[in-house]
């Protein structure tokens, strides 16, 4: 067999690396370790937060099942669904108009798309709680604060969803619609929405498991909902009261998961 | 030297050149004009020229076929012709509209009232039904906002988008979604969708490319039928050598950015259509 001389140079095993990204690596790294020896928990802390964490939870058991305060409960976890389920869904329908109004190539607005995108960038990045801290200063304590709080986060969460499935929407139906002259409304109502109903659902659909878990800590900072009872519970050291609270948030958390999950399966 | 009748025009745009009367270009059959150029031309803004010099004169109930080989540029004519596309030079009148480059906006309005459209890849909305895929249609025309979907659409729409169904043979499925459909199938919903207009001229861009032979036969037969029953004028495009003899009146034919040949079909031999595509 004739031998053949190759020119090409054996590839390194490791994909090249430039100075650039060396250095940011490294400086990450040193980050990381000058961080870790001021904020991570040291072994000794945490043996030493091992038995109040046990006696905490001995305080803790059994939950408390006394039926008053199970029907006191009760109504604060209607109340939290409530605050989610509303927020939710007005969040949603607000979020379609500023979803389109964002979305390149699809927006009215052109260049000005920008403004829309910034304010939901604004809604998203800013935490719930600082939102729901805002809405009890305004508009007082309770559910509708809370209900605010999930709207503002939807649109924040939705709205840029919605419009990123806006911008990879299907374009020959819409350039179909658009060269015999349907205007933009017609050919989002007709061409775009149609064709981003799953994604729609999808994403509603997270926001409102989204909603459920940031509307069970609102009550934190006086936002109505279950955590408004569990701020008091650990307040007035009623721990048996809190891990009753805690179960049901655990259990509220799951079975809306569930239902999410199903909903989803279901519009695939 | 014949001048095409000026029914309604935006004017000449500022700044643009002023219309000359349009020249008399072939014209292999009588009847009312419905397109004629002089002159057109189309350069990509990177400076390939696309075609130049392009005289046409298609007239009222003329099926014509517009050939031409990959990148000659039949698509890029058959969007300059509507509007679709800028023009580089020359002057364009379509449907008694006149204009250089682009139509102005109430032009373009009064074109796509009475244009209709199918395009390669159908451009059916693949989740909603086929009967909304038809009603919607009639987007574009006077009081047509209620056409976004069949369920709100107006009863006689909606009867009408049947009865457009049953043309082409689909009122079986009006209620099935549009990706459900085969891709003949898909074809031939786009062709109600474009005939529930009453368009006064059909535009087809190479409407049976995607399909196998016996359905793109089919596609062209259904064109062409209607066509003529409904005096719609059509002008489409295709590669498909077999499709432009059976299925036209006229055939034009593309090649190195000028017109190779127009002349009505009969007329036109194997041997010439072989050399629009070879050598």
């Amino acid at each position: 067999m004739a031998s053949t001389t190759s020119t090409a140079s054996l590839p390194s095993r490791l994909p090249p690396i430039s100075p650039l990204s060396f250095t940011l690596i490294v400086a990450v790294g040193a980050l990381f370790l000058a961080s870790m020896g001021q904020v991570a928990p040291s072994p000794e802390k945490l043996a030493a937060g091992a038995p109040r964490m046990a006696e905490l939870v001995g305080r803790m058991l059994p939950p408390n099942s006394d039926p008053a305060f199970l029907q006191r409960m009760g109504w604060r976890i209607l109340e939290t669904l409530q605050i989610a389920l509303v927020g939710t869904v007005f969040g949603v329908i607000a979020s379609l108009p500023m979803g389109w109004l964002a979305a390149r190539g699809i927006s009215p607005l052109g260049a000005l798309r920008h403004l829309p995108r910034a304010l939901i960038s604004l809604f998203r990045t800013v935490p719930d709680l600082v939102w729901a801290l805002l809405f009890v200063s305004t508009l007082g304590l309770g559910a509708v604060a809370g209900t605010m709080t999930i709207v503002v986060d939807t649109i924040g969460f939705c709205g840029r969803f919605f419009a990123e499935a806006m911008e990879e929407a299907d374009k020959k139906p819409q350039e179909a619609l658009h060269a015999i002259g349907a205007n933009r409304v017609t050919v989002l109502c007709g061409a775009v929405l149609p064709d981003v109903m799953p994604t729609l659902i999808n994403s509603s659909l997270f926001a409102l498991e989204k909603a459920v878990r940031s509307s069970v800590v609102l009550g934190l900072v006086g936002a109505g909902g279950i955590g408004q009872e569990l701020k008091v519970a650990f307040d007035l050291f009623q721990y048996r009261n809190a891990s009753a609270i805690i179960l049901a948030i655990f259990v509220i958390v799951l079975a809306m998961e569930f239902l999410t999950d199903r909903l989803r399966a279901r519009f695939q | 030297m014949e001048h095409v009748p000026v029914q309604k025009t935006d004017g000449p745009r500022p700044g643009g050149p002023l219309i000359a009367p349009l020249a008399r270009a072939p014209a292999p059959s009588s009847g009312p004009p419905i397109i004629r150029t002089h002159g057109l031309a189309k350069t990509y803004p990177n400076g390939q020229a696309v075609f130049a010099g392009i005289e046409l004169d298609i007239r009222a109930n003329q099926r014509v076929a517009l050939i031409g080989s990959n990148g000659a540029g039949k698509s890029t004519l058959l969007k300059c012709l509507i509007g679709l596309l800028p023009s580089t030079g020359g002057e364009i009148a379509t449907l008694g509209e006149r204009f250089t480059a682009m139509p102005g906006p109430a032009q373009m309005k009064r074109l796509r009232r009475q244009i209709g459209f199918v395009f390669q890849n159908h451009g059916l909305v693949g989740r909603q039904s086929v009967l909304t895929n038809v009603v919607q249609g009639k987007l574009g025309l006077p009081g047509s906002w209620r056409a976004w979907h069949q369920g709100i659409a107006p009863r006689a729409w909606r009867e009408e988008a049947m009865q457009v169904l049953a043309e082409v043979r689909l009122a079986d499925k009006a209620g099935a979604r549009a990706d459900q459909l085969s891709g003949g199938q898909a074809q031939r919903v786009a062709i109600a969708r474009a005939l529930i207009r009453r368009p006064r001229l059909l535009i087809a861009d190479e409407p049976a490319a995607s399909l196998d032979p016996a359905v793109g036969r089919d596609i062209m037969r259904i064109f062409s039928d209607l066509a003529g029953e409904h005096g719609i004028t059509l002008v489409y495009t295709t590669h498909d050598m077999q499709h432009a003899l059976d299925y036209s009146d006229r055939i034009v034919a593309l090649k190195g950015g000028k017109v190779h040949f127009d002349r009505p079909t009969a007329r036109v031999s194997r041997r010439e259509m072989d050399g629009v595509f070879h050598g």
